[in-house]
């Protein structure tokens, strides 16, 4: 998109005038501010968090009892199917997205994201592409297949009907909006830091942004071609996967794994940045081995791109495959080791304030420790030849998407909730939320480790009386129900706090990083002045600056203020004005996915509002020149 | 502090921390981005070649030197467009125009040989359903041919912009950037002539695979 910034600038007539107004829905449609997007990433991903909670809950009340006929194999297969993708593409993904957008041009002391209309696209795409996906359920015919879509299971003619069409497109959509987000932000972090912010300056939870999306923009492209391959294949009558033309179904396996493991590092290393920005709060002191916890994670990202084939040990790759990423996969457990002490060592000796967002950061350490190390458990391939398929491996990998990252994305919440809003989260409903999910949990999921372990097989819609599975598999639906009462407690939570409003201070918890120099909520344009970074946690230093010589920070009161904002003179604050372009390429990116599979007269409704909106918006002027006040 | 008189902008004026413009550093990213797009499919394709197990094969169908022809038209373009931004940041704007607008030509004659080819190709019998050849080939030839597209539309938008007076010296990191992507069009075209033709057109009937004669 070339933006050319000249007042002589030709427009493309408009269809609809620019909206300029700053309320209202046009203006929530049209928005760049990165901090009404990050709601609107988070708003849209919770309701999606509350829909696959709500399959899971459909899955463990037919796992229930033995021999339950409450949902139909059909449906069973569905639900698993949307349950997986709901979580890791229209939740966890988006909801560390909300993150990255409140904080991180916060957190390195920026106006706005290097690409503001580039965000709202990410923002739209992400929305119309998790609507694409869902409107299967309209059909009847959701995907199926599961959330890794194997063929011959998911080729047309084992799997005929739309169902898996839906999903690979519904991915491919939501692939460009992540992709999108992902160049966004690696721009932003290495080109919009604050003067003196260098890299080793920067923000754990900025690092871990950083390189995620760097594992986003280069893990993405490869989920892309191997979507475009199975489309091609169910819609065109392609041979990649069929195996009576000489295609191989492995071969997806191979490219869906090569994305589907930096996937999972996309999914935990924004959690593992959030507690790294929550433990030193709350411990009162400095993040233990802060460098070591940085390059654990660039190394995390690294290596994660040479264990895929651990997804694949049983399908007789050789000795020489299975040893080799074995060890590979025993490897990348040094690097998580190497966090979980560091955090461990921050708490060491800390003065310690349990509030909830602290329960949950302690929570996910714990809870991330326990599948952290079922994790090592499968690395070994022997080993892993008897858990493929079973309860264990769906035990393991809750605990660390569970217990890690949704774990850690509640601790978020409830800590930037007062940054985000102005007042707080009640802390009494937040411990009663932490205690429950944590109890309704590991009810959940403890006793899928031996029910893996004794054999009960993943993705089978029941089981026979006489297994001795019962009294587990009723404990984890139990568990299932608790983590829902959790979560309308939050839900309680958010609503109550909104109403008898306890107002928090910008800096409410006496924190450590920039974005707690402002005032909370912070004004739309962030800082009054951008600050002169010169430390770590450069924000706690100019509060006591007496730390750095060593003087204990006992008695002391603050040095510095949040940011005073009464003067301001708004009508010398520019920042880029709204945009409905995005919008709009939003809606024609799905509308020609959704095409792909009823009309071609979609595809070219789709094409043309996208290539209209490319056009628009880079014919656009950032500013309306009458705003202009120079 | 006083924050009286504070003027608050957004943009590179304030923050830029490398020096790199933010739009030149954008499209890098993306270029890397789209590295491991194309490497999946040169990958596909290189782990499907002989795997066909009925024809046209790549000797019944590869010609190398017309593809020749289109190649080197695509690369000199990347010449072109190298004296396209030199010229527009001398600010010698008929230069510029007239590079810009050669650029648009060969890029459109690349296409043409490339629609020209998948007719021809559609014609012996050999489409993306034919066999394992047909769909890892025209796959990946297909999408760089619409990123070749892309960047054609791209230049002409670009151009009509020199025309209008609008993309000037000034600016003329918008050309660059789209130069950028141009270049890696023509780059990663390199590597697939070389992977999908020159060591390919040889290939005939793999073991295991259906003789193949033209007209069945």
């Amino acid at each position: 998109m070339s933006s050319i910034i000249n007042p002589k600038q030709f427009q493309i007539p408009r269809i609809f005038p620019r909206p300029m107004s700053h309320s209202g829905i046009w203006y929530w449609l049209g928005t760049v501010d990165h901090k009404k997007i990050g709601t609107m990433y988070g708003i849209v991903s919770f309701f999606w968090f509350i829909m696959g909670g709500i399959e899971a809950l459909l899955i463990r009340v037919q796992l229930s009892h033995a021999e339950a006929d409450i949902i139909s194999p059909e449906l069973y297969n569905q639900l698993f199917t949307m349950h997986g993708t709901t979580m890791v593409f229209l939740v966890v993904m988006p909801l560390s997205a909300a993150f990255f957008n409140w904080l991180v041009p916060l957190q390195i002391g920026a106006r706005d994201v290097a690409f503001p209309r580039l965000n709202a696209l990410s923002l739209w795409v992400f929305i119309f592409g998790s609507i694409l996906m869902n409107i299967s359920w309209l059909t009847g015919e959701a995907p199926n297949g599961g959330w890794f879509g194997y063929p011959p299971n998911s080729t047309v003619q084992f799997n005929p009907g739309n169902g898996m069409t839906f999903w690979v497109l519904g991915l491919n959509v939501l692939g460009v909006a992540s992709i999108a987000a992902g160049l966004n932000f690696i721009v932003t972090i290495i080109n919009m830091r604050a003067p003196g912010m260098t890299m080793m300056r920067m923000p754990v939870f900025t690092w871990m942004t950083l390189i995620t999306s760097i594992l986003i923009v280069l893990a993405l492209p490869v989920l892309a071609v191997a979507g475009i391959q199975m489309t091609g294949d169910r819609v065109y009558g392609t041979n990649f996967f069929n195996s009576e033309a000489g295609g191989d179904p492995i071969f997806w396996q191979h490219i869906f794994w090569l994305f589907g493991h930096p996937e999972v590092y996309i999914l935990i290393l924004p959690a593992m940045g959030m507690v790294s920005e929550i433990l030193p709060t709350f411990a009162r002191k400095p993040l233990f081995g802060y460098t070591f916890i940085i390059f654990s994670g660039a190394l995390i990202g690294f290596m994660g791109w040479f264990v895929w084939s651990h997804h694949m040990f049983t399908v007789g790759l050789g000795p020489a495959a299975n040893t080799a990423f074995t060890l590979s996969t025993m490897l990348i457990a040094i690097p998580t080791g190497v966090k979980i002490f560091n955090w461990i060592a921050t708490l060491w000796g800390g003065s310690i304030k349990l509030t909830t967002s602290m329960l949950f950061s302690i929570g996910f350490i714990a809870m991330f420790t326990i599948g952290g190390l079922s994790g090592v458990t499968h690395a070994i391939s022997p080993s892993d030849a008897q858990q493929q398929d079973t309860y264990y491996v769906v035990a393991h990998f809750h605990y660390v998407l569970f217990g890690g990252a949704i774990f850690a994305i509640f601790g978020g919440l409830y800590f930037w909730w007062p940054k985000f809003t102005g007042y707080f989260l009640n802390e009494k409903l937040g411990i009663l939320n932490f205690i429950l999910m944590m109890i309704g949990f590991n009810l959940q999921f403890a006793p899928m480790h031996w029910l893996g372990l004794d054999g009960m097989p993943r993705r089978i819609y029941t089981y026979a009386e006489n297994m001795g599975w019962e009294l587990s598999n009723l404990a984890a639906t139990i568990g299932g129900f608790l983590i829902a009462i959790s979560v309308l407690i939050f839900l309680i939570n958010v609503v109550i706090s909104r109403i008898n409003k306890k107002l928090a201070s910008g800096d409410p918890w006496d924190a450590r990083t920039l974005e707690w120099s402002i005032s909370s909520p912070p004004p739309h344009y962030n800082f009054v002045k951008i600050p002169q970074v010169e430390h770590i946690d450069d924000w706690w230093y100019k509060k006591y600056p007496g730390l750095l010589e060593g003087s204990p920070k006992q008695n002391k009161s603050p040095n510095a203020t949040v940011e005073d904002t009464s003067n301001v003179d708004e009508s010398k604050i520019h920042l880029p004005d709204l945009s409905y372009y995005p919008l709009f390429v939003g809606i024609g990116l799905s509308l020609a996915a959704l095409g792909v599979i009823y009309t071609y007269a979609l595809v070219t409704i789709g094409l043309i509002l996208v290539f209209w909106g490319c056009i628009g918006w880079s014919t656009e002027p950032v500013n309306e020149p009458h705003k202009k006040h120079h | 502090m006083s924050n009286q008189g504070v003027t608050v902008h957004h943009g590179e004026e304030i923050n830029n921390s490398t020096g790199v413009s933010n739009k030149k550093l954008l499209m890098w990213v993306f270029l890397g981005s789209d590295v491991m797009f194309f490497g999946t499919f040169i990958g596909t394709f290189m782990a499907y070649r002989n795997k066909s197990l009925n024809g046209p094969y790549p000797a019944d169908t590869l010609d190398i030197p017309i593809t020749s022809i289109s190649t080197f038209v695509l690369l000199m373009s990347s010449l072109g467009i190298v004296l396209a931004l030199h010229y527009l940041k001398e600010s010698k704007m008929g230069l510029a125009k007239f590079w810009l607008f050669l650029v648009i030509i060969m890029g459109m004659i690349f296409i043409g040989f490339q629609v020209y080819e998948f007719s021809h190709f559609a014609h012996i019998g050999m489409t993306p359903q034919a066999n394992l050849f047909g769909s890892t080939f025209f796959t990946l030839t297909s999408l760089h041919g619409a990123h070749v597209s892309i960047g054609i539309l791209w230049l002409i938008f670009l151009l009509y912009n020199e025309y209008k007076g609008n993309l000037t010296s000034e600016n003329a990191v918008d050309l660059e950037m789209a130069g950028l992507y141009w270049h890696f069009v023509d780059i990663v075209w390199i590597v697939i002539f070389a992977l999908l033709y020159l060591i390919t057109a040889g290939d005939g009937v793999p073991p295991g695979g259906l003789p193949w004669t033209a007209g069945h």
